[in-house]
Formats: C-alpha cells, sequence, structure tokens
C-alpha cells in the first residue's frame, strides 16, 4: 500500500510518495457512523480532493487527519510512521495545517494580528521576552513578520493588512484564513470548502491561489468542495464519500465516469 | 542642462550627481524599498545588456504591460538604452487591445509585470508575427508554463559579459534627439489606437519647460499610480523624473494607493478630475459618519474655507481676523484632513483630462492645495497650456506653456505647434497628414477660445461633440454632464440631444456614495442594477438633474440644454465594454449605437423599456444583462434660447 512510486501529471507536476495514508478508518458518534471503514491516501505534492453530499462525512474526514477526531477503528499512518493518537496542536507541529468550513477567525484582531498567530510554531521565545520586546525575541518577531508579509504579498492582501477581521466581507475573510493556515508553512494543507458562499470571480481568484500555494510552495493540499468544476479543474485525484463510505476514488475523468458517483449526486429512481 | 539630449543621458547625470539619493520607491512587503539613481542605473544598464543578448535589435519595440513598479519603469529606460523603443500597454487591457497594439507595432518583446498580463500576452501570442520572447517580473504561477521563449526579469539581468556592455554603449553613442523615445497609443475615443512617436527631443523639452514652470526640485516626491501607457505618467515619471532627479514612489497594490499616498505625502501631484471626486466623496461620506460637533465644525470652517482660502493661495490681500480664523480652521479641520488624503505636502498638484466642476476644483483649493489645470494630449507631450500658480481659475486651462503656440480656426479648433509635438502616428501617414499640417501645427480635436483679456485658454468641449439642437441652440454636452458629476452619487452621465428638440441624459451612480446612503437608510439591494432602479435612488437623482437644470438655465447660451427625461443606468460605463476609453473618458457614439432602444425610450413616451445589454467580464468572458429601466421626467426651467448666432 505504501506506493512511493513517484508519477508525472499531466500538467507536468511531479507527484512524490505517500505523505498520509488513512487505512480503514471508522468513525462513530454513538450509534451514528460517519466514517465506515475508509482508506485512501495522499501523497506528497498533490491536490486531493474530497466531495461528496452534504452528510457525506467529509469535514469528520478532515477532522480526523487534523487530529480532532480519533477514529475507533483503523489506522492513521504520516510520513511512513503510524500516528498515535494525538492533540490537534500535535498534529500541527508535524506541518498540518487547516482552514475551518464556518471561518475562525479572531474577528477583533487585524489581519497581520491573525496571520502572524499562524507563525506561533516557529517562534521559539517566552511569552516575557516576546511581551519586553527582548533580545532574541526581537530578531524573531521581524524575521516572522517577513514571514507573514511575503504571505499577505501572495495572496494580494496588503490593502487590508492593519484592518480588524470582523470588519471584512466573507471572501476576504476565506483569504485570511487561508494565510494563516500557510503562515505556519505547512507541509500538508487542509481546507475545508474554501470556496463555500464565493460568487463566480472569488472562485476564479481562490482557485488561483491554491494552484499557487501548491506551485510554488510545493505544498501537499488536502480540500473539500461542493463546487464540482471546481475540483474537477484543481485536484490530482479525488476520493468520493457517500453516506459515510468511500464511493469513488481516482482521477477527475475517472470519477466523473464512475457509476455510484453519478447515482450519488444526481440521485437513483427507486422502483 | 540643455546638452543633454535623451532620457538615457540623463539617467547618467542623475547618476552622476545625485547618486545616493533615491530614484524609485515601491513599498512591497509592507516596507517602503528604495532604488538610488546609482542603483537605478546598474539594474537599467544590466536590463539593456539583457535585451541585447536577447537579441533585440535598434529601432524594435518592445511592449511594456503591468502595474506601475520601478523595474518597469526602468525596464523602458532599458530598452532605450538597448536602442529599443519601449511601448507601455494598459494594464488593464483585454486580449484584443493587447493583440491589436503588439500587432500594430510589430512588438519582438513583451515585458509582464505578472502571471495576469503574461497570460493574456499567450493568448494572442499565435497572432503576432515576430514576437520573440516574453520576460516577467513576478513569477508567481509562472513556473509550469514553456520557458522556451520566456524568461524572468531576474535571469534577464544575470548577464555579465563586457562585449554587451560595448554593444550598448555603441548603440546609446549613436542616439541623438531625434530617436524615438517611446510610443505611446493614444485611447482613441472614436476608432482603434493610434501610436503617438514621440522623439527625446519631444519629451526632454517639455520636460525641462514644464519643470521650469512649476519650480520642481530634485527633492520632489511624486507617487505613480496612474496608468503606465499613459502620456502623462511617461512625462511625470519619467520625463520630468529623469529631468530634475525626483522621486518616483509606486504603490504596493492598486488597492493601497490612496493609504500609499498618504505614507509618502508627495510634493507633485497629479490625479485626474475622478480621483479628486473620488476623494471628496470619500470624505463626504465619512463626514456624515462624524460626530454633530466634528460635523459643524467641518460645516462652519469649510464654508469660510470657501471665501478666503482660493484668495491666500493666489496672494491677494485678506484681512487679519479671516486669516486668524483660517489659521485656526487649518489646524481643525484644514491640515488635519490634507493630511488624511495624503496631501499635506503637496506643492504643485495638476488635474486634466477632462474639465473639473468648479465646486470640485474650488473645494481643494479653499483647503490651501495649489491644484491647477493645465491642458495637453499625447500629441504634445502632454503639455499645450497650463495655470500659472496666481492665475488659476476653475473655467479655464492657463496660458501656453513656455514654448507652445496657440491658434485658434475659423470653426472653433484649437490648434498649437511646440517642441513637443509628436514626430508622427507610426506607419499612418494619412492620419499624421490630417492632424499635423506641414508647418507643424497641430488639431486638438476641442472647440475653445482664448480670453482676450488674461489670455487663459478656455476649452468648450470636444469639437465634435460641439452641435446644435434643433431650434439653433448651441449644444455642449459635458458642459451639462460635469455639472451633473458633481453630486457624489453620480458616478458619470451621457447627455444627448445634438439635433434634437430637447435633451436627455443617462446616469450612471456612483455604489460608493450611494452604497452608503442606501445602508444608512437600511435599503436593502442585492446588486448594482438592483441599487441603480430603486425608487429613491431614482428620486434623489432626480432632485440632481433638475438642480442642475436650474443652473444651466442661467447660462445664456447653454440653456437649452436641459435634460428633459433622463434614466438610471442598469450598468456602470465600463472600458472593457468599449463604452469608455481607458482613460476613462466616455465613447459617446459607441454608447449611442449600443443604448439605441434606451434613447428612444427617452425620447419617446414609455414608462419603461426592457433592454439586454452585452458586458464584458474582467477577465474577456462575455455576458447578457437584462433589465426593465425606467425612464424619468425632469423638470425643466422655461428660458428663452439663443441660438448658435449669439456663440463665438
Amino acid at each position: 500500500m505504501l506506493d512511493t512510486d513517484n508519477f508525472t501529471t499531466p500538467d507536468g507536476r511531479t507527484i512524490g510518495g505517500t505523505v498520509l495514508d488513512l487505512r480503514n478508518i471508522t468513525l462513530r458518534f454513538g450509534g451514528v457512523e460517519a466514517i465506515k471503514d475508509i482508506s485512501f491516501d495522499i501523497r506528497e505534492g498533490e491536490i486531493r480532493a474530497i466531495i461528496g453530499p452534504n452528510g457525506a462525512g467529509k469535514s469528520s474526514m478532515l477532522n480526523v487527519i487534523s487530529g480532532f477526531y480519533v477514529p475507533q477503528e483503523g489506522e492513521v499512518w504520516f510520513r511512513g510512521e503510524k500516528r498515535p493518537p494525538m492533540k490537534p496542536y500535535a498534529v500541527a507541529q508535524q506541518g498540518v495545517a487547516r482552514t475551518f468550513q464556518n471561518i475562525a477567525l479572531f474577528e477583533g484582531m487585524s489581519v497581520l494580528d491573525n496571520v502572524m498567530c499562524g507563525r506561533l510554531g516557529h517562534m521559539k521565545t517566552g511569552l516575557f521576552a516576546q511581551a519586553l520586546w527582548w533580545g532574541k525575541a526581537q530578531a524573531e518577531e521581524v524575521e516572522n513578520r517577513a514571514a507573514v508579509e511575503r504571505i499577505i504579498d501572495f495572496l494580494e492582501i496588503q490593502a487590508i493588512r492593519k484592518t480588524p477581521v470582523g470588519r471584512l466581507p466573507y471572501g476576504l475573510k476565506k483569504r485570511v484564513e487561508l494565510a494563516r493556515a500557510l503562515a505556519a508553512e505547512p507541509s500538508l494543507l487542509l481546507l475545508d470548502e474554501p470556496m463555500a458562499g464565493m460568487n463566480v470571480e472569488e472562485k476564479e481568484d481562490m482557485s488561483r491561489f491554491i494552484l499557487d500555494v501548491n506551485d510554488e510552495f510545493g505544498t501537499t493540499i488536502a480540500l473539500i468542495e461542493h463546487d464540482m468544476g471546481v475540483v474537477m479543474d484543481l485536484s490530482d485525484r479525488v476520493v468520493v464519500m457517500d453516506y459515510g463510505r468511500k464511493i469513488g476514488d481516482g482521477t477527475p475523468d475517472e470519477v466523473r465516469g464512475n457509476q455510484a458517483v453519478i447515482d450519488a449526486y444526481l440521485g437513483v429512481a427507486h422502483d | 542642462m540643455t546638452e543633454l539630449a535623451t532620457i538615457p543621458a540623463f539617467l547618467d547625470r542623475n547618476a552622476a550627481e545625485f547618486g545616493a539619493s533615491a530614484a524609485y520607491r515601491e513599498k512591497e512587503f509592507g516596507i517602503w524599498q528604495q532604488w538610488t539613481w546609482a542603483e537605478a542605473k546598474a539594474e537599467i544598464e544590466e536590463m539593456a545588456r539583457g535585451l541585447i543578448l536577447l537579441g533585440l535589435e535598434i529601432g524594435e519595440h518592445v511592449a511594456i504591460i503591468g502595474r506601475n513598479r520601478p523595474q518597469l519603469y526602468m525596464s523602458m529606460v532599458a530598452v532605450q538604452c538597448a536602442g529599443g523603443i519601449p511601448v507601455p500597454l494598459y494594464q488593464d487591457a483585454v486580449g484584443e487591445e493587447i493583440a491589436y497594439v503588439l500587432g500594430n507595432c510589430a512588438a519582438k518583446f513583451v515585458i509582464a509585470g505578472d502571471q495576469e498580463q503574461v497570460d493574456k500576452v499567450i493568448e494572442v501570442r499565435d497572432r503576432i508575427e515576430g514576437l520573440r520572447h516574453v520576460v516577467y517580473l513576478d513569477g508567481r504561477g509562472l513556473r509550469k508554463y514553456d520557458h522556451s521563449e520566456m524568461s524572468s526579469m531576474a535571469d534577464l539581468r544575470t548577464t555579465e559579459a563586457e562585449s554587451d556592455r560595448a554593444e550598448m554603449d555603441r548603440r546609446r553613442a549613436q542616439q541623438t534627439g531625434a530617436t524615438t523615445c517611446v510610443m505611446l497609443y493614444t485611447s482613441g475615443t472614436t476608432g482603434k489606437p493610434k501610436g503617438v512617436v514621440l522623439s527625446h527631443d519631444n519629451i526632454v523639452a517639455t520636460s525641462i519647460a514644464s519643470s521650469n514652470f512649476d519650480g520642481l526640485r530634485q527633492t520632489d516626491e511624486v507617487l505613480a499610480y496612474l496608468p503606465m501607457a499613459w502620456v502623462g505618467d511617461f512625462i511625470f515619471s519619467i520625463g520630468q523624473a529623469m529631468v530634475t532627479g525626483f522621486t518616483v514612489n509606486c504603490p504596493e497594490s492598486a488597492d493601497t494607493i490612496m493609504h500609499d499616498l498618504r505614507e509618502i505625502g508627495p510634493t507633485y501631484y497629479f490625479a485626474p478630475p475622478r480621483v479628486f471626486e473620488g476623494q471628496l466623496t470619500n470624505v463626504m461620506i465619512r463626514m456624515e459618519d462624524a460626530s454633530r460637533l466634528k460635523k459643524r465644525m467641518f460645516d462652519h470652517f469649510m464654508a469660510h474655507a470657501k471665501t478666503i482660502g482660493p484668495k491666500l493661495l493666489d496672494g491677494e490681500p485678506v484681512g487679519a481676523m479671516d486669516r486668524l480664523k483660517y489659521r485656526l480652521g487649518e489646524l481643525l479641520v484644514f491640515g488635519p484632513l490634507k493630511n488624511t488624503l495624503g496631501l499635506s505636502r503637496v506643492r504643485v498638484g495638476y488635474t486634466a483630462g477632462e474639465a473639473i466642476g468648479p465646486e470640485l476644483f474650488d473645494f481643494y483649493r479653499s483647503i490651501g492645495i495649489n491644484l491647477k489645470q493645465l491642458y495637453g494630449q499625447t500629441e504634445a507631450s502632454v503639455f499645450i497650456t497650463q495655470q500659472k500658480d496666481n492665475e488659476v481659475r476653475s473655467d479655464t486651462v492657463g496660458t501656453p506653456t513656455p514654448g507652445v503656440e496657440l491658434r485658434i480656426d475659423e470653426s472653433g479648433e484649437v490648434f498649437y505647434r511646440s517642441p513637443g509635438t509628436f514626430v508622427e502616428y507610426y506607419n499612418n501617414p494619412e492620419s499624421t497628414a490630417s492632424t499635423k499640417d506641414p508647418e507643424g501645427w497641430v488639431a486638438t480635436g476641442d472647440a475653445g477660445f482664448i480670453e482676450d483679456a488674461t489670455g487663459h485658454l478656455r476649452i468648450i468641449d470636444r469639437a465634435k461633440d460641439v452641435g446644435k439642437m434643433a431650434s439653433g441652440a448651441l449644444f455642449a454636452p459635458k458642459f451639462v454632464e460635469n455639472k451633473l458629476k458633481f453630486f457624489p452619487d453620480i458616478y458619470e452621465a451621457v447627455v444627448f440631444g445634438n439635433t434634437r428638440d430637447r435633451c436627455v441624459a443617462f446616469v450612471n451612480i456612483d455604489l460608493t456614495a450611494v452604497g452608503n446612503w442606501a445602508e444608512r437608510n437600511n435599503i436593502a439591494y442585492a446588486s448594482y442594477q438592483e441599487l441603480a432602479q430603486h425608487p429613491r435612488v431614482i428620486e434623489t437623482i432626480t432632485d440632481h438633474v433638475n438642480t442642475v437644470n436650474r443652473s444651466v438655465a442661467e447660462d445664456e447660451m447653454l440653456s437649452g440644454c436641459q435634460i428633459h427625461r433622463f434614466l438610471v443606468l442598469h450598468k456602470q460605463l465600463d472600458a472593457d465594454d468599449d463604452e469608455m476609453t481607458r482613460t476613462q473618458k466616455v465613447r459617446r457614439r459607441i454608447i449611442e449605437e449600443k443604448y439605441a432602444d434606451l434613447i428612444d425610450g427617452l425620447y419617446g413616451d414609455a414608462e419603461e423599456v426592457y433592454t439586454e445589454t452585452d458586458v464584458t467580464y474582467e477577465d474577456g468572458r462575455k455576458g447578457k444583462i437584462r433589465a426593465t429601466v425606467k425612464m424619468c421626467d425632469a423638470e425643466v426651467v422655461a428660458v428663452e434660447t439663443k441660438t448658435l448666432e449669439a456663440a463665438e
């Protein structure tokens, strides 16, 4: 199962070996089985989409990857090692960052401060040194600010750098959340419906950013998305879920032709 | 100073004389990054040698497209150093427009700012014969592109070979004042754009004359934020900057301009009326939100400033009490206001491109900003007339810039002859001949007259737009449109009435101002279209139109131009749809054709008209919007109209 063969995508990118391998994951909430015996992998450098109708268990899946939920059955293998149940912050320290379906930013803080929060894992000096702007803390802050500014530039949010997040429109908040996730310099980025509620133009912008992140930083991306057009254009491989089960897995073309997927999305006549 | 004939020669002088002072600044990563003149020269020469190495030959055109960035300005000078001719393009131009210009000038190279611009070039590349290579600044998103005929600016600059330097020096030695300095495409309110060839003589002479006119200094600061393809930006950010050696500051992004303006505090500032209008609209909107005390203070001191401010600027005698009160106002209101606008340090401010509403103009002058008007065009290397410091008025465009001769012909059209007069339209001898006569006089296409008493030039309108109404009364649409546009709610207006018995108008609402008003009044709307047709918006606009009609009625020559019926357009007039030029001037003919059904509706007695309009989205895709537009009646003041015989 641990396939380390590199392969090349039609557009010329090289996809490396397996980064994350999910083996026979089952997640229950009481008597409800949110995820039923699902296995799939995410490879280095790819954009992996998880799609499925509402309630299919997509967000739960993402929460399993980020360590927020611990599955009752199955194993999570990260970079060739079996991952014991761990807290989300420990997962984050391993280089996994995420955004949330319903934006989870600090509304009262500026964009800059929100994105700076993403650098937390890269700061080593203590609370007092930072509060007093003393010694190494100063150099560290400058260094981290530079990293944040590069991301602000990358996502073209210079104009709102000092704006409190609460005052921003939805589309921009989504972008700020992406910025914060990127600030952690993750090797695996999890995006939970990055384009929900956006208009066509905002979706195009966001797609461009996601591709650019993958391209520029070589970040592996796993995303949940409802917009089929976007998913098919963006992703290298797609996992399709329905009622907690995996009903399809493959390239966008393969998935598109899969009867089970078509049925799940368009519905089947019951007769 | 005069022995230097070319822009590269001025670059050498600047690097030698003010080598350590700032030539360019750009805000990037939240910090102002700086290039000194010495650094700029080094970088420009590296670019030039890179271009030569890529195979740029003398006299070949290099297109430059992107937002205002120091490296793009430097690349224009680099092209000159390498013997080529820079052709800046409008960064928001869509594929077709770019294809036309690239094809017309047979560009061999394109220097593009970022992926967006590179994509547009690639899209039309197959159609451009001879286009050899694309150089880009910002490589983001371009990693996967085929780099066989593309490279980054950083790669371009890595040349070390001394042989290129010798070749560059050889090419530069051949350049004289007669060498082409730049080719700029006119935005063209009618027809396809034409390439205006300007020589180093043109640019250097006008830059020196105009810099001396306003006493520009090496220590001045400008903010370069207007399209690089526009002649004004070329003169300010390259011509005058090179000749006087002042600093050109580039904003961080298009959205941060106002913020960057405040940080830089330019001493020499240019903005088209639209920008000043936008700034004033913002001020007024924010004053609405201010506390009662602040609002009363603002109203009180602004009223005082309106009477005293302009006099103080013009050096006229003002009473001691008035002076004191103005100073108090400066402390409490004008100073902070100017600071917020980023105009605290402006010593010389200009507006041009379109007539500016007198109230708008007076507002800025009354708070102590030395805002003046100039009149110019691409074919003149900008300057035809300018206002002297103590002779500033909103209704004239000033006296001829030193070196410029003016003439008004029998039909009322303005002609000029100057050292800045363009060489020719590229590959278009017919147009050149019809615009510039053998003695060098150029037709401006504007109707105007010179005031006997002051020698100031007054522009009435585009010569071809000025017409007669069926009654014989003079029809000058711009006059009425400007009055309408002074209302913050109105973004654009187009008045029709040539050869007709009465005038009608299209009005575009200003989304910022009206949107803010709607929010304040709990008016919900889902789209521009819905807001534009909201009964209360229409009510407000009707009031504005009625006010304008009363004011127009007072002008004895133009009282026939009162608006009888009007409508609020369901979409914003846009350059992407060809309805405006890239410099934001309305294209009447196109609007008239495109919205013929609406105009018929206004002249008929329909209450509302259903219409479908083609629109072009930012990425070039086409779409259609459908709307039912309400036709509105305005109150007209009865006056006896005088006929054209009474006019000039």
